[in-house]
């Protein structure tokens, strides 16, 4: 099965790496060596025959590979007559992201913006009024509607560019240290004139200007630490290494870099770089990704790096992967386009109304002296006329609406950002929206998928129990200590920023920091350094270690202590009278007899906390690392023994059975007796404690040591001590260090393993107090929550990791000290494996053990029967594990997070072996992922179960009744996750998804055929109980809010529901074509459904599936990578702003920093914003059709010749000028209901989905009604002035101001608020109105031509019956919606009105209840154990 | 167009929003809070004008009030209004212009006349408005709207010469341009009307016609004005008169050389098209008699005397004389009374209704809906 997957998985990269890859030979190709070791001829030789045959031939040249590949030397370095011709081909650093430039503004933007298909209808329209037969207007007055768009978009497109061009130029002018060729050594020069080749110089926290082969680092590990949150966000510092065999210790010049790269072309790919360096001696080493230094990250604790550049400019990776705006069309808008095509629909018709009007009109006469000359015959002129029609009644289509949509998005997005509830005060966040044009989606939500972990929890992963060798330890203490954390906890958030700022250190810089710097520091360093560093975009703190107090603080479980103690402190027993070796150290408060662990378990219990402690991708880091002198006590007694408890270890498998069946009391299995056992761990335990107080001795013994260089003690620290301590090191014993790194050789398997250390400072044996404070120093950076939960709950065993380097890992144990491991391999977590492993030499040992930590499922599969031993070993093993799956179980239960911890011990054959393909896989170039993940998976199999552990993941303020609220709302949850199902029910119910009454449907198939039985049985189930639960809920009376549909009251009346839960497997038959029709069916009737252990793939066609098969608005929310796809899939995508990086944030429409802003985002924001536009747009319409009918109805009169009764100017600028800007007021902020009122009454959400505003029964209505308005205001002053002088534009004259006047106040009727600027707007849409056809009635003597407007309206304005015949007009027109809208909002109002008007009617008494649903609401919170809001919407009445 | 460029924008306003995260603390005010204002938090004071029978009844009653008697002023006012319309097209055969009517040819150049008697009720006070009136007259087409030269009607040299082109195909007559050019002109009214009053001896007194005052004055003073030169003959040196025209432009009035050229008001009036076919235009203003003892135009028999050169029969066209005396809001129309009337009604009957309809669900409202 995982082979099947992984063929499969190794094809599609195979066919997707096809083009990529075409430089290289076909797959199955020798790979370039790796020369670290020696030339491999043979691989070299194949190599370089594959190359030289897919080249074009020329060889000698650098180009000779063609464009699928690159090649590059050292800019000043030997082959300069190469680099030129190379570096021909590349571009250099300086970028412009500008899309223009000042010649090439114009007509690079007009060609651009002609790419809409709204600005083609009016380039259109232009040219249709070109055409001298059908010309309606002057040309120049049809262009102006374009000219308009154009310009107004022209500006914003050109003020963005500016910005643009401004920040490339900061950009293009920061400084770096570049090689110099005239100089021979670096020169500070401008990033646009680093090339391709350059050598470029580093410091600690300097942002990397291109793309970087990593040369030379100054960590004498060739580790290179950067952080990539410019980049993709992610904030842990990641490790880059030097490229392999590269001479270290001395820093790289191009002058003595003979070598050339060949690497890929450059591409977007930010996790893959593939090439080899060659070596003048033909040595070819192969360059991966971790070779690669980014452009735009950030060089981390290490002090300098040297690079070559390999990709510069718009070539690097960082500028490759730019991709655009997400651009998503909401369903009001696919809505909108359907009604604009009715508006096409009715143009069109009346255009044809008009030409056949017209045809028939020029019929009836012969001659008449009103014809102008020469006219066609009548079918023709129709013909004519229906084109100019079209000039005429242009507005019609509404295109303005479409820049108007998009301002009035903008403004609502304003308002969400700025609103003061969505802020997050402890992160200091704003929401984030980053898809700016589907604001109104976010009130039409049906469904809501939502991630578990991080989403409606925390992702504050805190150790909480763990169960070794089958023995379970519930840490109550620990439980305890939760329960008090959750008060305490959100002050501390609080605190924390002025805590930060605290610490930090001005005086400090980066190279004087050296070692001692810890995260913490650096970060408030950096940000300090902002100021004059552009680029220092720093990421908040918080995100940098997940180490919040609560993550750090366990309380240990006794009884594991104990039995941990029988380890360290066997030397009080011995004092304390020694006849039992295994009876409880006296200062534990237990009583004496309680525990003895036999020495299996003990190892065990050991095993278990040293793969806690490293079997991660950890980053250790510490403040203030004392400068002490790593000490090596006495050598020989702690040595032996160690040597004892290396046997212990070592029998570990052997002495399974008779452990198992041997007492309590049993001695360790060694073939000494415990006796001596003891008393050496005795000796030991003496030095050690003395240790302390005493300074540290500068020299110390070897013992064993073979290490020639070990005399240095400074040196020792550092190659323990690792990258940390690595700065300072080098100054002193600059050169040493690589050489010695070479030469240090770990001790083989016969060897001794003997390097024991002892950090002076730190670690008693039993001073656990003395522990603790040197402890707190130690900072952990991980990558994911869970390990550095489990890091410090290792730490509380006083497993403590202190450091870490490419090749070792420092860690202290419990009793033995500090002991440096030798890190082999790190095979690091896939959501493919959902496991990693870590390959050491057991310190203790000299084994290959590899340690697994995984998921359950995973690990207990894996971790199967030891094949060796015998049958009862087996059996004793087979409890163990019926123990742990047990606990497991239990742990889900509780709704803890599990991970299953293992190890295996390899034989050195074993070990050769598979090392021999690692390598390969390591090394190779192409298709190194799939031959990785092949080789750990052949490495991480028959596991020995060691234990598992539980992590608690607490919930996030206010997620229940979010979810309440959302469920009342009317909207569906889903709660999609990777976890259990035991831990996801458990979640469910502590977030109120599932509720007391509700029932639980569970649906766990082994099969296809089964998943469809058992879907077709819950439907019938579940129409049962729907059935029942209706007719209760009716007897009952109450009368459900927001809606009267008849699915409503199971939602929103509290009646029992059902909820559906699903694992992966089932959900993967579920979804394929034949089950998908029941599994939605089913899945509709429930009321909220639970998927675990789907995978992201799986959450993504979920969301397809609910959203393009019921044709629903989805949301999908989620915090982290795996969610991608899913926030990628739905209509909404919203991203948590957590733990787990940016990956979701940035792949989402909006991202929040909490669960609960959930609740005003969609219950505030999205309704009233849908409320807002989807008004808005009806009005848009109403107006067009409304004025535009005004000249459709003169026509009748005009003998459909395509005359105006209005000004042309006038005409246009009414859409444009007088109309255009109350909009846009009405849909940025028309407030039908408050925020109070919205989110305490969610049953209004509802009206976005039931009632909602924009159908097409209200559009046509709408339609019916502009029809109305405008027949009334076209023919009562018809009738005013039938028969009279009046001329042309005397007579439309009335019928624009009151079409004006209609049209602001037709607005007033409908919005719902008016404040002081829609006051001010209104009056001032009026006032220029009349303003203008003043001004121009007096100033226009003779432009405009054929409807010159001189003195017209000043005539107009002087006589009553201009005033009487407006005033008629307005009132007839608007009659009917008055009354309509006062007996309806009166007789059967809707939820909103109703809302609305109570609100209104009694603010004080509601003003009241308000409060006191606050006080209700705080309570509810205090006695949760949260904190009191301080700062609500519902907190200030209104 | 998304652009490769957008991302680094993202970016750097991400950052910038993450370097305020860093500095939130330390720096102090430069937190990324938003301002709790209400503007920004959207809490704006707000009159929120929502329509119940309750709110709106008030108002409705009150709208009645106002327009009832409004619409009884303007119907008293429209009723008070003297006018006569006098059909003089001759389609009957019995009508005196018959004869003319089918042999007129246009161009007018065999004059012919034919007098239209009619009789006064009513004396006629205070000023009285001469129109003439026509039917079925499309001055509103678009092509004809438009066949005009505004810059030329202004007094522009260069337009006078070479006219716009929208005057085509009245703009050249012969290779000269047309003074004034286009359709409009050239299908300028030019029946001449005359009207005496038959007193009780049957004799006929001319009744005098005012024939200035009758354009707009922006009109006459501001868009219309002759090229320069006092002498027009020179002015509107090679010019055409319009085809339909006897007489050149600095012709139309031998009687006064003031009203001549452009500033001629028949012309500028013709120039005014009409909003609707049917309109009318005013010809003449009837002066009042200096002693206001007798009305300008007394009851009795008038006789209309008519020149009659417009041919309208062939489309169908009517011609009709109107005597009307003028008010406040214009000639005779008793449609805007009516209409205020019944809206003033309406309302009031409406008003009613909601009040009912506020009685009956109006305290509906007290009763709790969703908070119990």
């Amino acid at each position: 099965m995982e082979q099947l997957h992984w063929a499969r998985h190794r094809c599609g990269q195979l066919l997707a790496a096809d083009v990529s890859r075409g430089w290289y030979s076909s797959p199955g190709d020798p790979l370039p060596a790796k020369g670290s070791l020696e030339p491999h001829p043979g691989a070299r030789g194949s190599a370089q025959r594959s190359l030289e045959h897919s080249g074009p031939g020329g060889s000698g040249s650098p180009q000779r590979f063609g464009a699928k590949r690159r090649t590059v030397v050292a800019r000043h370095g030997p082959y300069q007559a190469e680099y030129r011709s190379i570096s021909k081909g590349c571009q250099g650093n300086s970028i412009r992201t500008t899309k223009y430039n000042l010649l090439s503004f114009i007509p690079m933007n007009l060609f651009q913006q002609f790419h809409r298909a709204a600005n083609l209808y009016f380039l259109f329209l232009v040219l249709l009024n070109w055409v001298p037969v059908v010309e309606a207007f002057q040309k120049e007055i049809t262009m102006i509607p374009l000219a308009v768009v154009l310009a107004v978009i022209a500006i914003k497109d050109a003020l963005e560019d500016y910005r643009r061009f401004l920040f490339d130029k900061k950009v293009n002018n920061n400084v770096v240290c570049v090689y110099s060729g005239e100089q021979k050594c670096y020169v500070a020069q401008r990033w646009q004139d680093v090339r391709v080749g350059d050598f470029v110089r580093l410091s600690c926290n300097e942002i990397i200007p291109a793309d970087m082969l990593l040369l030379y680092s100054s960590d004498p590990h060739g580790v290179c630490y950067i952080e990539t949150a410019n980049l993709d966000g992610e904030t842990n510092l990641k490790q880059r290494q030097v490229v392999a065999d590269l001479p270290q210790g001395t820093e790289v010049t191009p002058e003595s870099f003979h070598s050339h790269i060949e690497c890929e072309n450059p591409n977007d790919d930010l996790s893959r770089f593939k090439g080899y360096m060659e070596h003048p001696n033909k040595v070819r080493v192969g360059l991966h990704m971790n070779n690669l230094l980014l452009r735009s990250c950030t060089v981390r604790n290490t002090e300098t790096v040297v690079g070559m550049v390999v990709y510069a400019g718009h070539e690097t990776k960082a500028m490759k992967n730019n991709s655009g705006p997400r651009y998503k069309r909401s369903q009001l808008e696919r809505r909108l386009n359907m009604d604009v095509l009715w508006c096409v629909v009715l143009l069109f018709l009346m255009c044809f109304v008009a030409a056949v009007g017209h045809g028939l009109w020029l019929r009836q006469w012969k001659d008449p002296i009103f014809l102008v000359g020469d006219e066609p015959p009548p079918a023709l002129a129709g013909f004519y006329v229906f084109w100019t029609m079209i000039i005429v009644l242009q507005v019609l289509i509404p295109i303005s609406l479409y820049v108007s949509i998009e301002i009035v998005k903008l403004g609502q997005i304003y308002f969400i950002q700025n609103d003061v509830d969505l802020y997050n005060e402890p992160l200091d966040t704003r929401i984030q929206c980053r898809a700016l044009n589907i604001t109104e989606d976010l009130g039409q939500v049906q469904y809501l998928f939502s991630d578990k972990t991080g989403t409606l929890t925390e992702n504050k992963m805190v150790f909480r129990r763990c169960t070794i060798y089958g023995v379970e330890y519930p840490h109550l203490d620990n439980a305890r200590r939760l329960e008090v954390y959750e008060a305490e906890e959100s002050e501390a958030q609080g605190r924390s920023p002025t805590l930060r700022s605290g610490c930090s250190v001005k005086s400090l810089s980066c190279r004087s920091l050296s070692c001692n710097r810890s995260s913490v520091s650096l970060h408030t360093l950096t940000n300090e350094e902002e100021a004059d560093d552009e680029h220092g975009h720093q990421p908040p703190p918080r995100t940098s270690a997940f180490c919040s107090r609560m993550a750090k603080e366990v309380v240990p479980d006794p009884l594991l202590v104990r039995k941990l103690n029988c380890l360290s402190s066997p030397p009080l027993l011995a004092l304390s009278g020694g006849s039992s070796p295994w009876v409880a150290p006296p200062t534990s408060v237990a009583p004496p007899t309680s525990v003895a662990p036999p020495s299996l378990e003990l190892t065990y219990i050991v095993d278990f906390f040293m793969a806690l402690a490293i079997c991660n991708s950890v980053v250790v880091s510490s403040p203030s690392q004392p400068r002490h002198v790593v000490q090596v006590p006495e050598a020989k007694t702690p040595l032996r023994s160690l040597e004892d408890i290396k046997l212990m270890f070592l029998s570990h498998f052997s002495s399974l059975s008779t452990t198992m069946s041997s007492a309590a009391a049993a001695p360790p299995q060694d073939n000494e007796s415990p006796h001596s056992f003891t008393r050496r761990l005795f000796t030991w335990g003496k030095a050690a404690s003395f240790s302390p107080a005493t300074p540290p001795p500068i020299a110390a013994g070897r013992g064993e040591r073979p290490d020639p260089t070990g005399t240095e003690p400074g040196e020792l620290e550092a190659s323990i001590l690792g990258s940390k301590s690595s700065a300072l090191q080098e100054e002193r014993n600059d050169g040493d260090g690589e050489e010695d790194d070479e030469e240090e050789g770990w001790p083989t398997e016969d060897d001794a393993p003997g390097e024991r250390v002892d950090v002076v400072s730190g670690d008693g044996s039993s001073a656990s107090g003395a522990d603790a404070s040197a402890d707190d120093q130690l900072l952990y950076e991980a990558e994911s929550p869970d390990e550095a939960a489990l890091v410090h709950a290792a730490r509380a065993y006083r497993c403590t990791l202190r450091a870490r380097s490419a090749e070792r890992l420092l860690v202290d144990l419990p009793g033995m000290g500090c002991l440096a491991v030798q890190l082999l391999h790190i095979l690091p977590f896939d959501s493919c494996r959902k496991r990693m492993s870590v390959v050491v030499r057991h310190p203790l040992t000299g084994q290959v053990v590899v340690y697994t930590k995984g998921a359950d499922s995973v690990i207990m599969e894996l971790a199967e029967a030891p094949t060796q031993g015998r049958e009862q070993a087996a059996e004793a093993y087979a409890h163990i594990r019926d123990q742990t799956q047990r606990h497991l179980d239990s742990y889900a239960r509780e709704g803890l997070r599990t991970l299953c911890i293992a190890k295996k011990v390899m034989e050195e054959e074993d070990y050769e072996l598979w090392l021999k393909r690692h390598v390969f896989a390591e090394t190779s170039i192409e298709n190194r992922e799939e031959l990785l993940l092949e080789s750990a998976q052949n490495l991480e199999t028959n596991l020995t179960l060691l234990g598992a552990t539980g992590i608690v993941d607490r919930l996030q303020e206010e997620v229940p009744e979010t979810i309440e609220a959302l469920q009342k709302a009317g909207v569906k949850v889903w709660v999609l996750t990777g976890d259990k199902q035991e831990t996801a029910v458990n979640i469910a119910c502590a977030c109120k998804l599932l509720q007391a009454n509700d029932q639980l449907l569970t649906a766990n198939c082994g099969s296809k055929d089964a998943c469809a039985a058992l879907l077709q049985d819950l439907i019938v189930e579940v129409e049962r109980g729907r059935v029942k639960s209706l007719t209760a809920a009716r007897e009952e009376g109450a009368e459900p809010g927001g809606g009267r549909t008849p699915t409503m009251p199971t939602l929103a009346g509290g009646a029992a529901g059902f909820t559906l839960v699903m694992d992966g497997r089932t959900l993967g038959w579920a979804l394929q074509e034949d089950l998908k029709e029941a599994f939605l069916e089913l899945s509709g009737r429930c009321k909220a459904v639970i998927c675990c252990r789907s995978t992201p793939l799986q959450k993504s066609q979920v969301v397809r599936l609910v959203r393009d098969h019921l044709k629903v608005m989805t949301l999908a929310i989620g915090d982290g990578a795996n969610d991608v796809s899913m926030i990628q899939v739905a209509d909404v995508g919203i991203g948590i702003s957590g733990q787990e990086g940016m990956q979701a944030v940035m792949s989402s429409d909006f991202a929040i920093s909490r669960f609960k802003h959930l609740r005003k985002l969609l219950l505030v924001h999205g309704h009233w914003c849908y409320a807002r536009l989807a008004n808005m747009i009806l009005y848009f319409f109403y107006k067009n059709v409304m004025y535009v009918n005004l000249l459709f109805w003169y026509q009748f009169f005009c003998g459909f010749s395509g005359s105006v009764m209005i000004n042309a100017w006038v005409l246009i600028l009414f859409n444009l000028l007088f109309t255009s800007v109350p909009p846009l007021i009405y849909g940025v902020l028309d407030r039908d209901v408050s925020a109070q009122t919205l989110m305490t009454l969610p049953q209004l959400y509802g009206a976005g989905n039931t009632h909602k505003v924009y159908v097409p029964s209200t559009f046509w209505l709408t339609i019916l009604d502009a029809f109305y308005q405008s027949l009334v205001c076209f023919f009562v002053p018809y009738c005013a002035y039938a028969g009279s002088d009046v001329g042309v534009l005397a007579f439309g004259s009335p019928i624009n101001t009151s079409a004006l006047f209609i049209i602001l106040l037709h607005q007033v009727i409908e919005s719902r608020t008016l404040t002081w600027i829609h006051a001010s707007v209104l009056l001032g849409s009026g006032g220029l109105y009349f303003a203008f056809v003043v001004v121009f009635s007096v100033s226009c003597v003779s432009c405009s031509p054929p409807t010159n407007p001189l003195g017209v309206e000043t005539l107009q304005l002087t006589q009553p019956l201009f005033y009487l015949v407006c005033v008629l007009t307005t009132v007839i027109a608007l009659l009917p919606r008055v009354v309509f809208r006062a007996v309806l909002n009166s007789v059967c109002p809707s939820s909103v009105t109703r809302a609305f008007l109570r609100e209104r009617a009694e603010p004080a008494a509601y003003a009241r209840r308000m409060q006191r649903w606050n006080q209700a609401h705080s309570r509810a919170h205090r006695a949760r154990g949260g904190p009191p809001r301080t700062t609500g919407p519902l907190q200030s009445p209104p | 167009m998304p652009s490769k460029s957008n991302y680094i924008m993202k970016e750097e306003e991400d950052s910038n929003h993450l370097d305020a995260l860093g500095h939130g603390g330390a720096a102090g005010g430069k937190s990324n809070k938003p301002d709790n204002t209400p503007f920004k938090q959207q809490r704006l004071p707000a009159f929120q004008p929502t329509l119940t029978a309750g709110t709106v009844f008030p108002a409705f009653f009150v709208m009645g009030l106002i327009f009832v008697p409004i619409g009884i002023v303007l119907l008293v006012i429209s009723n008070n209004i003297r006018e006569v319309q006098i059909d003089y097209t001759g389609v009957d055969r019995a009508s005196p212009c018959y004869d003319c009517a089918h042999n007129v040819n246009g161009t007018g150049t065999t004059p012919c006349t034919c007098s239209i008697p009619f009789t006064l009720g009513q004396p006629f006070e205070s000023d009285v408005f001469m129109y003439y009136g026509l039917s079925n007259f499309h001055q509103n087409h678009r092509r004809y709207v438009t066949s005009r030269d505004d810059r030329q009607l202004n007094g522009d040299r260069s337009a006078l010469m070479i006219p716009s082109k929208e005057c085509e195909p009245y703009r050249l007559r012969g290779g000269l341009p047309i003074a004034p050019c286009g359709a409009i002109a050239n299908s300028l009214f030019n029946d001449v009307l005359e009207l005496y009053y038959i007193d009780s001896g049957g004799t006929r007194h001319l009744v005098p016609l005012a024939k200035k005052g009758i354009a707009w004055s922006t009109d006459k003073h501001v868009k219309f004005r002759n090229p320069g030169g006092r002498n027009l003959t020179a002015a509107f040196q090679g010019t055409a008169e319009p085809l339909n025209w006897r007489k050149p432009v600095f012709e139309l009035d031998p009687a006064d050389a003031d009203n001549n050229g452009f500033i001629n008001e028949d012309l500028i009036v013709w120039m005014r098209t009409a909003a609707l076919p049917t309109f009318r235009k005013l010809y003449r203003i009837v002066q009042r008699t200096s002693n206001n003892a007798t009305p300008t135009l007394p009851s009795g028999n008038y006789i209309l005397d008519v020149a009659y050169n417009y041919p309208v029969l062939r489309f169908g066209g009517r011609k009709r004389v109107i005597l009307s005396t003028t008010s406040s809001i214009g000639s005779k129309n008793p449609f805007l009374g009516i209409a205020y009337i019944t809206v003033g009604s309406l309302c009031l009957v409406l008003g009613m209704v909601l009040l009912v309809i506020h009685q009956k669900y109006g305290n509906r409202k007290g009763s709790s809906y969703f908070l119990s």
